[in-house]
């Protein structure tokens, strides 16, 4: 790749002011590490990406919704965790983090259990009662 | 406590940690020196490991690896502490900052609260350097990052304990000791004899032969898993590509850069020619991963696509046979 070749297309990283150093070969033939801005190739791999995301987590809030899980299942998604994930977050067997999703059993836990799930979160065990805004 | 830490940006974020870790020391030694001496050229397709609900792709070593095989070949000193409490952690890095010792961490990246958005995955093998703590956090150098960035303690505390694959446990590192003497000569010799033995493994998941397991797979994903996926898959493989960290085509370009340094330190011309070479193929990636990218764009997926694609990689996968076997014999 030569210098000038280095893509600047505007990413998500220039938009934070951030660069990032890609390596190429300068008129001489030199090797040098020149910032770059973003690439429209890796933006477009990385909205797929990002698209899988958004809809499992719309998915999951209409199965939510329709009484199919538990309010723990979409804050799983929006965390980008899966069960084994939360599972260690939460520092609770990943089996009983599965039965968890199930509202009956949502609907049966101490307050104590929700609020190692409402930490995990980032949120309170109000919130993580409460119909998805 | 604030040590006079030099915050130099890198490509990768390991290379760069140990780079600047080395540099306050006094001992120069560039990124792709560091990943060339490191042996951080790979190629592994892990078909059975879903991540990110893709098949596991990586162009590098495991995280740790390039580190180690550097200091062993330079005989340098490094000490790694893992702990069972954060409280522990916290401790001895407060108490590492306080000898005037910057400390190099791995840490998760969903926490970062510095990082874009977008970038928050829960990937737990990235590594920054801490040089110093006033009176609101920790004092950061991520070599990712174009600035030197802050975590307070409770932030700093979350990354360093995230949960996952790979947890980090407080994992801390620090230079203990250099050698009088640094014998590169002999290290990067070592270095290039060994990427060249990884990349030319006769195991099917590692380098030459996994690229080449991986085109075969192109072409017949479409019809076994349908194209919804297989654009996925394909899109994990670009991101693990090209994403911050690689400095371009899969680290072929630091991967060249290292070899016209080593050229210029062995006195061996035959590596500079080689350094072209691996530019060359560099830029070949870069047109697989834009090809790539032309699924998304287009929409257009008729089969030929997927043959023309695999065909692409598979062309990869002769040139750096042939690549490999031409640099082993140079040094």
């Amino acid at each position: 790749m030569n210098k000038n070749d280095v893509p600047q297309d505007d990413g998500s990283l220039a938009r934070k002011n951030v660069h990032e150093l890609c390596y190429a070969v300068d008129e001489h033939g030199r090797y040098t590490a020149v910032p770059s801005r973003g690439w429209e190739a890796k933006t477009l791999a990385l909205n797929e990406s990002l698209k899988l995301i958004d809809e499992r987590i719309a998915a999951t809030k209409e199965a939510v919704e329709a009484g199919m899980r538990s309010p723990i299942a979409y804050y799983m998604e929006l965390h980008r965790m899966d069960i084994p994930l939360l599972a260690s977050y939460v520092g609770i067997h990943r089996w009983f983090v599965k039965r968890h999703l199930q509202p009956k059993r949502f609907g049966k836990l101490k307050d104590k259990t929700l609020q190692k799930y409402a930490d995990v979160f980032g949120i309170t065990v109000a919130q993580l009662k409460a119909p998805i805004d | 406590m604030d040590i006079a830490f030099e915050h130099r940006q890198s490509a990768h974020c390991e290379n760069g940690v140990i780079s600047n870790l080395l540099n306050h020391q006094g001992v120069s030694l560039s990124e792709p020196m560091v990943f060339g001496i490191g042996s951080g050229l790979f190629f592994v397709y892990l078909p059975f490991l879903k991540v990110n609900f893709a098949p596991g792709f990586s162009y590098r070593p495991m995280p740790g690896s390039i580190f180690r095989k550097l200091a062993r070949r330079l005989g340098i000193k490094v000490v790694h502490q893992r702990f069972s409490t954060p409280e522990k952690a916290q401790a001895v890095l407060d108490g590492r900052l306080a000898q005037g010792i910057p400390v190099g961490l791995q840490v998760g990246v969903y926490h970062l609260t510095y990082f874009p958005d977008e970038y928050r995955f829960h990937f737990n093998a990235h590594n920054l350097v801490v040089y110093g703590k006033d009176a609101d956090g920790y004092l950061i150098s991520d070599p990712v990052m174009d600035y030197t960035t802050k975590l307070t303690e409770t932030e700093l505390q979350r990354v360093r304990f995230a949960k996952g694959a790979l947890p980090p446990k407080g994992h801390l590192y620090y230079l203990e000791r250099l050698p009088e003497r640094l014998d590169l000569e002999n290290a990067v010799r070592k270095g290039i004899r060994q990427t060249c033995k990884d990349m030319l493994a006769p195991v099917p998941i590692v380098g030459i032969r996994a690229m080449k397991w991986v085109a075969r797979s192109i072409r017949k994903w479409p019809r076994t898993i349908g194209v919804k996926k297989t654009n996925h898959y394909l899109g994990q493989l670009v991101r693990m590509q090209e994403e911050i960290g690689t400095g371009g085509g899969g680290f072929r370009f630091i991967y060249a850069a290292f070899l016209q340094e080593a050229s210029a330190l062995l006195n061996n011309e035959a590596l500079a020619t080689r350094s072209e070479e691996m530019t060359a193929i560099g830029d070949a990636w870069r047109d697989f991963a834009l090809d790539i990218s032309r699924i998304y764009k287009s929409r257009k997926s008729g089969n030929d696509v997927y043959e023309k694609l695999s065909e692409q990689l598979m062309e990869l996968a002769r040139r750096e046979e042939q690549f490999f076997k031409t640099l082993k014999k140079d040094v």
